[in-house]
């Protein structure tokens, strides 16, 4: 466990970059250290692995005062993966990854059979082993970035808005690799970002700090999201909260429906049997085509063409009450489609009984929350 | 042409000889400041302060017109090629030592903190990060220390004939030879444009990981205004 005691940086002009900041930072979890630029994160982070000096305040590692070790074995004992990844230039991405088993003595051979094993399991293609860093793009290189980080097999991983010069697309790939890689291997990892989904996304305890080194909140992103400490964590979150906390609620309690779904050779009895002012088509393998009315339909050769698009099903016990209720919104009929992993319709629900299920799962209280948090 | 290689007997050399004796007498000093400079740069980039005075200080060196050298460095060193290697390789230090400090300094912010977070310490990221990554600047500079003390070892015929192949000048006049100084100029000028080329070939070795079409010099580190060769006046 990392604990970080009272400890602050101050500079020699006066400027405060982290004030009286106490954090305990729990094993084997992500922990994101998130805010506005300026509120610190970034000489927090540094102040782990000593390449900032703390002005006050200790910084223990599994109970020890980082201060007691030399500097490069404790640096070397922590992966620090940074922005625009810092890879060497000069040097292949095979022997970049293997850098840090190699200053720890390893035989070149051992540390780059290390290094190939990394690259599978960032998920880089063993052809790029031989190229130089100016060869790969922007996410492949930062992906290089936390295999050279996770090399010498370091209980602790910092990780500096490693994600940040990268486009949207390719980040979300990267976060989700990030959660994989971490459901495997189970490192202590400090994430610094100013994104805050990001931070929602990937932690399992958020820290947000304000400008002058203050720490605004410390807490689960599920109880972030339901109790913002006060107006400046409110406000950073979003307007949106509301709707982001849906995430952390399951939607596996949907009471679904099949009543409405009709499949696309129905027949009139069968679609006046289903008395419902929309219904759902789905094809012969009981994939959703799109809604409907009743009158709109005619019966035993329905054509897909004039149908309704259905929006993006969600699937029950997965997926978040946030989908579901994102689907419902994005029909015509005001009904979330559920499906199986296969994608087979599996039921519909409304929009009332979907803010039935928001309201009993607040109700349900923090308790709730903090579970599916952790 | 009759006579092209046939070399006066007072200069104790074959045309061969006096090739070696032209490379060894350019060479080493290039190679001596090669070797100051690369601490000195170092020191520079560390302690940002020391590196304007050492720039000021080797400028005013570099300003010193090479006979004045000479006359000086008679009185300890003699009529001997290390008087003229000398004054060869403070001209080396002065043009690669900009040339190795701006190189080091263009490494980016992130390969070094990377660097620094991943446990090298000051000498292990010099070596294997900075170095390495100056070396188009570095060999840069090289190409221009040594095309210009290839040319300049010539002068060195004014102090007890230690000039290589620019000795060949003064034969020329002493002996009505013209062929000689022709001799003299076209030899001087294949050497240099022949170790420039080797250079080239160097850093094309020494940097695979440059990206293609940009296997030039970024930005023109090395100061400009160098000596006309054979300006015997400086």
């Amino acid at each position: 466990m990392i604990r970080i005691e009272s400890v602050t940086k101050r500079y020699p002009d006066g400027t405060v970059a982290v004030d009286r900041l106490s954090l305990e930072i729990p094993d084997r979890s992500i922990t994101v250290l998130v805010g506005p630029s300026g509120c610190g994160k970034t000489t927090t982070l540094r102040m782990i692995n000593r390449m900032v000096e703390p002005s006050e305040g200790t910084i223990l590692l599994d109970g020890e005062d980082i201060q007691r070790r030399p500097v490069t074995t404790l640096r070397r004992s922590m992966g620090y993966v940074i922005q625009n990844a810092g890879l060497f230039q000069h040097r292949t991405i095979l022997d970049n990854i293997a850098t840090v088993p190699r200053v720890l003595g390893w035989g070149k051979q051992k540390a780059r059979a290390r290094a190939a094993e990394l690259m599978e399991r960032v998920g880089l293609d063993a052809a790029l082993a031989k190229r130089y860093p100016y060869q790969l793009s922007g996410g492949q290189q930062q992906r290089v970035g936390v295999a050279r980080a996770l090399a010498a097999d370091p209980p602790v991983l910092l990780m500096d808005e490693p994600f940040s010069a990268v486009d949207p697309v390719v980040r979300k790939g990267l976060q989700d690799e990030l959660l994989r890689i971490q459901d495997e291997l189970g490192k202590t990892i400090v994430f610094v970002t100013h994104d805050i989904d990001e931070a929602i996304k990937l932690g399992t305890m958020v820290a947000v700090m304000r400008e002058g080194g203050h720490l605004a909140q410390y807490a689960p992103p599920a109880e972030l999201l339901s109790s913002p400490a006060d107006a400046f964590v409110e406000d950073f979150l979003g307007a949106d909260r509301g709707i982001r906390r849906l995430s952390f609620f399951p939607s596996a309690e949907l009471p679904l429906t099949t009543g409405p779904v009709i499949p696309a050779d129905a027949t009139a009895e069968r679609i006046a049997a289903a008395d419902a002012p929309w219904l759902l088509v789905t094809d012969a393998e009981g994939k959703p085509l799109g809604w409907a009315e009743p009158a709109d339909l005619t019966a035993g050769d329905i054509d897909p063409g004039r149908l309704l698009p259905h929006g993006r099903p969600f699937v029950p016990g997965t997926d978040s009450l946030r989908a579901a209720l994102d689907c419902a919104v994005l029909s015509p009929a005001g009904w979330a489609v559920a499906v199986d992993d296969a994608g087979r319709v599996t039921g519909v629900v409304s929009q009332a009984a979907i803010g039935e299920a928001i309201r009993s799962a607040h109700a349900a209280g923090h308790a709730d929350v903090a579970e599916v948090a952790s | 042409m009759n006579g092209f290689f046939d070399i006066p007997s007072d200069l104790q050399h074959s045309y061969a000889g006096l090739i070696g004796l032209h490379l060894r007498e350019a060479l080493l000093p290039v190679l001596a400041g090669l070797l100051l400079a690369l601490p000195l740069a170092q020191l520079c980039v560390r302690f940002r302060w020391l590196y304007p005075p050492v720039l000021g200080a080797t400028t005013i060196l570099y300003a010193v017109p090479s006979l004045a050298f000479f006359v000086v460095l008679i009185d300890y060193t003699g009529q001997t090629e290390l008087t003229v290697m000398i004054p060869l390789a403070v001209y080396s230090l002065v043009v690669l030592l900009p040339a190795i400090v701006d190189g080091v300094r263009s490494v980016p912010q992130e390969t070094l903190a990377a660097a620094t977070a991943m446990g090298f310490g000051p000498v292990r990221r010099y070596v294997q990060v900075q170095l390495p990554i100056a070396v188009p600047a570095i060999i840069a500079g090289l190409r221009v220390a040594t095309v210009s003390s290839i040319s300049l070892v010539s002068v060195g015929t004014l102090i007890g004939n230690q000039g290589a192949l620019g000795n060949l000048l003064a034969d020329a006049q002493k002996y009505d030879r013209p062929e000689l100084a022709v001799n003299s100029v076209i030899t001087t000028a294949v050497l240099a444009i022949a170790c420039d080329a080797l250079l080239v070939l160097l850093r094309v070795a020494l940097t695979p990981w440059m990206p293609n079409g940009t296997r030039r010099r970024p930005k023109t580190s090395v100061r400009q205004p160098l000596p006309a060769p054979q300006d015997v006046t400086r």
